[in-house]
């Protein structure tokens, strides 16, 4: 741990990428405490105020109210939340499917291996954005439909990762003599071999997150998003366009806000991949 | 090389007739495609009789064959917007998202590869850390973001471009092309930036500097040369996924292409449309990366033999 905080030091951009993802996990847990206003509260008599620094800001709204009187900063910390949430769940969801399946190909290989990897190739054909938007078309927007697509949409790179490794991995002797010992499939595969793929797969799941902050918000500007009483950053960004001229603001705080957290969340990951596995090819 | 050619072949067929189940199934998702094409008010008996005259009450073995068989012809049943055959109303809008994709990627290149050399050579300069700032900056911006304040400065307040739509000629196409290729400019730069670095390490970039070569002979001719076979594939790859990314541009911009079709289609339920764009970007992808494989192969003939 100390090495891991030794090296992060050193790192530049990686201590850059660290702060901005620990505002961002702060602003979000805190969303409700932080908020000074309810961020669905609306009050059209205050509708479309620029920030405070502005000639038309007001104090009371430290970064303007929405074109319903909504408290852009309010509504800003509460998405946050939701960018987070997904960002997690998703890459929880694709990381254990991933692994998972990436350990059935690579370790018992033959008709599974086939199978599995044909399935890998059929969803790399797939443009990620135009899959997502179908999913949602079908499933609905929902929280956790979102999750799930960003759990479809994410486990691949995962899967195809762990099966490299494991080939390579469970023709060491040690292995053979765990086998020899009597020691079943799941406890060589979850007890000897994933500890040893466990660092490429962490390097992974930070640049799948940053992908999915990129997918949750652009599913939510489409409008096929989590459902509109949740605020979230892209739908932010997407009701603002129509008053873009006027109050450009609107538009420009979320997108700044989705901008920051993925640069935040793949300079860590950059870091990470130059500490644990600086050949990992991603 | 036949054998090579042959067993891509077959996998590419297994991807595209993997394609077709991708679709058929995620259509089927909810259970009952009807639901998802017609109104909240429609009846029961209305709902009945769409759902029988489209096939929907066979057994799915038998939907998939009668989907399966259309694909193959280019039949995607009748558009419910437009009511004109699905591929024609896809095929009507192809040009313009191949235009877009096209200036999108020759941007993605004109930036990309000399910004990579540059960063490359003049490795932990000030000009390498502006390049890998922007690179950075460029994967990590959200394309409607993106387009968002480029209508703004450029429309709004400059007045200098169409804030949208295709009328206007190579004007209309600055801002989305920009858009679109922005994120694959900074992949090609990063890319060949750590390819180059790898590859100006080499011993033979130091003996053809030691035979007195040209800084500029041996960048272009030695280094970049090698560096760039493996950016082939992602060029590829990258034109493919162009042609998938346009769905946000096109609808910021309103650009009267597949990608905006297909939104518009998910707003109105047309899903002949929808699993005909869907089915027909995927299988270009399929044919893209094929046809990159084979070139990679003329190129590297080690891929042909592993």
């Amino acid at each position: 741990m100390k090495a891991l905080w030794r090296s992060l030091k050193q790192s530049k951009t990686g201590m850059i990428g660290l702060a901005i993802v620990l505002v961002v996990v702060v602003c979000a847990i805190f969303a409700y405490q932080l908020a000074p206003c309810d961020p669905l509260q609306q009050d059209l008599m205050n509708k479309l105020h620029d920030p405070a620094w502005t000639a038309t800001g007001t104090p009371e709204h430290l970064l303007g109210t929405d074109q319903l009187g909504r408290d852009v900063l309010s509504r800003l910390l509460v998405g946050a939340r939701i960018t987070l949430l997904v960002a997690l769940a998703g890459t929880v969801v694709g990381g254990v499917v991933g692994v998972v399946l990436g350990c059935l190909a690579g370790y018992y290989g033959g008709w599974v291996d086939a199978v599995l990897m044909r399935l890998v190739d059929i969803q790399l054909c797939f443009p990620f954005t135009l899959l997502a938007l179908f999913i949602a078309a079908v499933l609905g927007g929902s929280l956790g439909n979102v999750i799930l697509i960003a759990g479809i949409t994410s486990w691949v790179r995962y899967a195809r990762l762990v099966r490299g490794e494991i080939l390579s991995i469970k023709e060491c002797e040690y292995i053979e003599a765990i086998r020899a010992e009597g020691g079943s499939d799941a406890r060589i595969i979850f007890r000897h071999i994933l500890p040893n793929v466990i660092s490429s797969v962490i390097v992974i799941a930070t640049l799948e997150m940053a992908k999915i902050v990129l997918m949750e918000a652009s599913l939510s500007f489409l409008g096929y998003g989590v459902p509109v009483t949740i605020p979230t950053w892209g739908r932010m960004l997407s009701e603002a366009r129509a008053n873009m001229v006027s109050n450009p603001w609107q538009c420009i705080l979320p997108g700044l806000c989705i901008t920051l957290t993925v640069l935040g969340v793949n300079l860590l990951g950059d870091w990470l991949r130059d500490y644990l596995d600086p050949k990992l090819d991603v | 090389m036949a054998k090579y050619l042959a067993k891509r072949l077959a996998q590419s067929l297994i991807a595209i007739l993997g394609i077709t189940v991708v679709v058929f199934v995620i259509l089927h998702l909810t259970g009952d495609p009807v639901e998802l094409m017609v109104s909240p008010t429609t009846s029961r008996e209305q709902m009945d009789i769409l759902r029988q005259e489209m096939g929907f009450n066979d057994p799915l073995p038998q939907q998939y064959l009668r989907f399966l068989k259309g694909a193959v012809v280019g039949d995607f049943g009748t558009s419910y917007y437009y009511n004109e055959p699905a591929m024609r109303v896809v095929m009507e809008r192809v040009p313009a998202t191949l235009e877009l994709a096209v200036a999108a990627l020759a941007i993605a290149v004109v930036l990309g590869i000399p910004a990579g050399v540059l960063s490359a050579v003049k490795r932990n300069s000030l000009s390498d850390g502006v390049i890998r700032v922007l690179a950075l900056l460029g994967q990590c911006l959200p394309a409607f973001w993106l387009g968002i304040m480029l209508i703004m400065a450029f429309s709004v307040n400059l007045g200098w471009l169409p804030t949208g739509g295709n009328s206007e000629g190579w004007r209309s196409l600055i801002m989305p092309a920009f858009t679109l290729g922005l994120f694959s400019a900074a992949t090609i730069c990063r890319l060949l930036r750590s390819n180059m670095i790898e590859v100006l390490g080499k011993e033979y970039i130091d003996v053809a500097r030691a035979k007195g070569l040209r800084g500029s002979v041996v960048v272009m001719k030695h280094a970049f040369k090698n560096a760039f076979s493996s950016i082939l594939t992602m060029l590829g790859m990258q034109f493919a996924s162009l042609l998938g990314g346009s769905v946000i541009t096109e609808t910021v911009f309103a650009w009267p292409g597949i990608g905006r079709l297909v939104i518009q289609s998910i707003q109105s339920s047309d899903f002949a449309v929808v699993e005909c764009i869907v089915f027909l970007l995927a299988v270009v992808f399929v044919v893209i990366n094929f046809v990159v494989d084979v070139l990679y192969s003329v190129i590297n003939p080690r891929v042909r033999l592993q």
